[in-house]
């Protein structure tokens, strides 16, 4: 491997400050990649940052952020176009990556007419199939056979593309994360497993899930490479990622990536980790923080000033402003898209269903959004 | 025509398609080499190749969720589920998942996977192969539902199946796998989804059942005849969505109607034809509708001659509605 494993088996370029760890292989990444993986970083702290206050505010049912997790989403950096990505619910700047919008993610937390999905799953389950970004399950693990069966396909039809698939450190635990890795061992599938391993599952720590020394030695048992990567490390995440990814399209088969990060925050708005870890560990982990390292290393190339940080934020938060205040003019998904899409034709049930709704008096939501 | 039993129907609509079809792909246990343990996909590994006739590794939510993958990524994928007894570890996948893709994404993916399982009782199986859930999967919106009675609606059905967009779980009523035989058309034939089979017509009674049970239900109207009642029979073939129309008319003729499946009772599918039958039809029933059915209990293994619904049983049934 190219990055250099450090004392604790994990794969880093650059130290806590930014700075590259000598002897480590930097990847290629011109000015303006980084700059704009900078950008997209620096944007998914701010969204997240604004759309927990709206939650807070009553203005927003449910979210979840990132924060300090955010590197973790640019393993996704060596995709292409034609590529399938089937994510958890925890990779915002993975699909701001891909070029989902400001609007179509502000949109699906709202549920809105011009929700991606209709109005039809609760916050942070986006979908885009323009991007080959698959549909967000709250159930955990479901998506990771999903993705070796994307994969299959891309085998059966003679493709090279690839499927990655996201998933936290507790979904490992789930019969569907053995069940994935048992047939992607066996078939060869060009899937890249991308366990964000950030400590806590909830309220679960990850001693709680696991026996195994690390996450990533579980690919042994399924005859695959397990490589654990430090996942607050851009540059490394994007150079293990890179690695991986051309395995898979080299036909090579499947890759397991242990991504080691901390969620600082709570799980979801509707967590309080204060109940089960001491304030001392993400302050700890804010040492290690994705973006200052990031900063630190564009400042090292030469590229980085204040000014064009505070531009980037600016730009941000008034698109996020704009996109706001346009998701609250749009109202419901219109009553008819309740029976559409259960089956690509309505059966004669529920156009009977429908008649009936339709010949009620409308109910008021009970909830302002 | 030749003359067919269910599994060869099943085995001649899969080559079929697949020689149609190039994204038609099958996987499950055993389905390879061997064929299937009921022989159902025989001989199409060797016309089709490893890559489109796959043996899984033995993981149901494995065989379910790689084949959501394939349908999402274009392929038409044909899982078999060796027994429906074992589809359980999958039920998250086809309940939560295959079901609802198209809904949940906002139209955006579609999930054309069609699950044939073999189902139900009578083949000294016991509890772990003899079950009969179909009124779980009945109960989940998404899904289609599909149970073939005899070969000729077996190729039919599974054809129309494999050409529509829709999931389909198609449970194949493995006690009459070999006993059902039948003239089946060699050409390319469909059976629309959702029309029912009024496979004999009669006055009195209206007695309606589904895949191994039609059978039954036949004896029954025979010794019925016999006894001077005319009874009218109803094949379901599709269970979801069902069809609504040949039932009510029927009944409407009739003014009787006896329902007829191995499941429990309690929830069963005959609760919900019920419910829609007195939904649309109360004023011209003579007599309360009635069940014949398997009773809430797991099913047994040494005793489930005595489980499974009879012709006797039914005959009881269809007199009850004569004589209330």
């Amino acid at each position: 491997m190219a990055a250099k494993k450090s004392k604790d088996d994990l794969l880093r370029v650059l130290d806590d400050e930014g700075k590259v760890i000598k002897g480590a292989k930097v990847p290629k990444l011109s000015d303006e990649e980084l700059l704009k993986i900078f950008d997209v970083m620096l944007m998914v702290r701010i969204v997240d940052d604004r759309m927990m206050r709206l939650q807070r505010q009553g203005q927003l049912g449910f979210y979840m952020k990132s924060l300090g997790e955010e590197a973790s989403h640019f393993s996704v950096f060596p995709l292409r176009k034609t590529d399938w990505v089937l994510p958890s619910y925890r990779e915002q700047g993975a699909w701001f990556w891909a070029g989902y919008t400001i609007d179509d993610f502000i949109n699906q937390l709202f549920g809105n007419a011009e929700d991606p999905v209709k109005g039809r799953q609760m916050p942070v389950h986006h979908s885009a199939n323009w991007l080959n970004y698959v549909s967000i399950s709250s159930p955990v693990g479901t998506q990771i056979p999903q993705a070796v069966g994307v994969a299959m396909g891309m085998k059966i039809k003679g493709t090279d593309d690839v499927a990655m698939t996201f998933f936290g450190e507790g979904t490992s635990s789930t019969g569907e994360f053995h069940v994935a890795m048992t047939f992607a061992g066996v078939t060869k599938a060009p899937v890249v497993f991308v366990c964000r391993n950030n400590g806590w599952a909830i309220s679960v720590p990850r001693e709680k899930q696991s026996a195994a020394e690390s996450f990533a030695s579980k690919a042994v048992g399924y005859g695959m490479p397990g490589i654990r990567v430090d996942g607050n490390d851009i540059l490394a995440v994007i150079q293990v990622a890179r690695e991986a990814v051309d395995r898979a399209r080299a036909g090579e088969g499947p890759t397991l990536i242990e991504a080691v990060t901390y969620r600082r925050e709570g799980h979801s708005s509707s967590d309080d980790p204060s109940v089960y870890r001491a304030e001392s560990e993400p302050e700890e982990w804010a040492k290690k923080d994705p973006i200052k390292r990031l900063r630190g290393y564009l400042q090292e190339r030469g590229i980085y000033s204040e000014e064009l940080e505070a531009e980037i934020s600016e730009k941000h938060n008034e698109s996020i402003t704009r996109a706001y205040e346009r998701a609250q003019t749009l109202g419901a998904p219109d009553i008819d898209t309740l029976f559409e899409d259960v089956y690509e034709e309505p059966p004669w049930h529920l156009e009977e269903q429908r008649n009936y709704l339709m010949q009620q008096e409308r109910t008021k939501s009970p909830h302002h959004h | 025509m030749a003359t067919m039993n269910i599994i060869q129907a099943v085995n001649n609509a899969l080559h079929t398609e697949m020689e149609l079809d190039s994204s038609v792909v099958i996987l499950g246990e055993d389905v390879g080499k061997f064929g299937g343990v009921f022989r159902a996909t025989s001989g199409l590994y060797d016309t089709f190749g490893a890559e489109r006739v796959i043996d899984t590794p033995l993981a149901e939510s494995g065989i379910i969720g790689a084949a959501i993958g394939m349908a999402l990524y274009g392929l038409r994928p044909v899982p078999e589920i060796q027994f429906v007894d074992f589809i359980f570890p999958a039920f998250d996948q086809i309940v939560n998942e295959l079901a609802k893709f198209r809904y949940r994404s906002g139209g955006q993916y579609p999930c054309p996977v069609v699950i044939r399982t073999p189902y139900g009782g009578g083949i000294r199986g016991g509890h772990y192969h003899s079950q009969s859930p179909e009124s779980l999967f009945v109960h989940t919106a998404g899904l289609k539902v599909v149970i073939p009675s005899n070969p000729r609606d077996a190729k039919g059905l599974l054809l129309a199946s494999l050409r529509q967009k829709d999931p389909v779980l198609f449970m194949e009523p493995k006690r009459i796998y070999r006993a059902s035989k039948g003239d089946v058309p060699e050409e390319d034939y469909e059976i629309p989804l959702g029309v029912a089979n009024v496979v004999r017509e009669g006055t009195d009674c209206t007695v309606i059942a589904y895949g191994a049970m039609m059978p039954v239900i036949e004896e029954a109207a025979v010794a019925a005849e016999a006894a001077g009642i005319s009874t009218e029979l109803i094949d379901m073939r599709t269970l979801l969505p069902f069809d609504i129309e040949t039932v009510i008319e029927s009944v409407k003729k009739t003014g009787r109607a006896v329902v007829v499946h191995e499941a429990p009772k309690t929830c069963g599918y005959g609760a919900e034809l019920a419910a829609s039958i007195y939904e649309r039809a109360l004023e011209y029933l003579e007599a309360p509708i009635q069940r014949v059915t398997g009773f809430d209990i797991p099913f047994p293994f040494t005793l489930e001659h005595e489980y499974l619904p009879n012709a006797d049983r039914t005959l009881g049934a269809i007199r009850k509605t004569l004589e209330w």
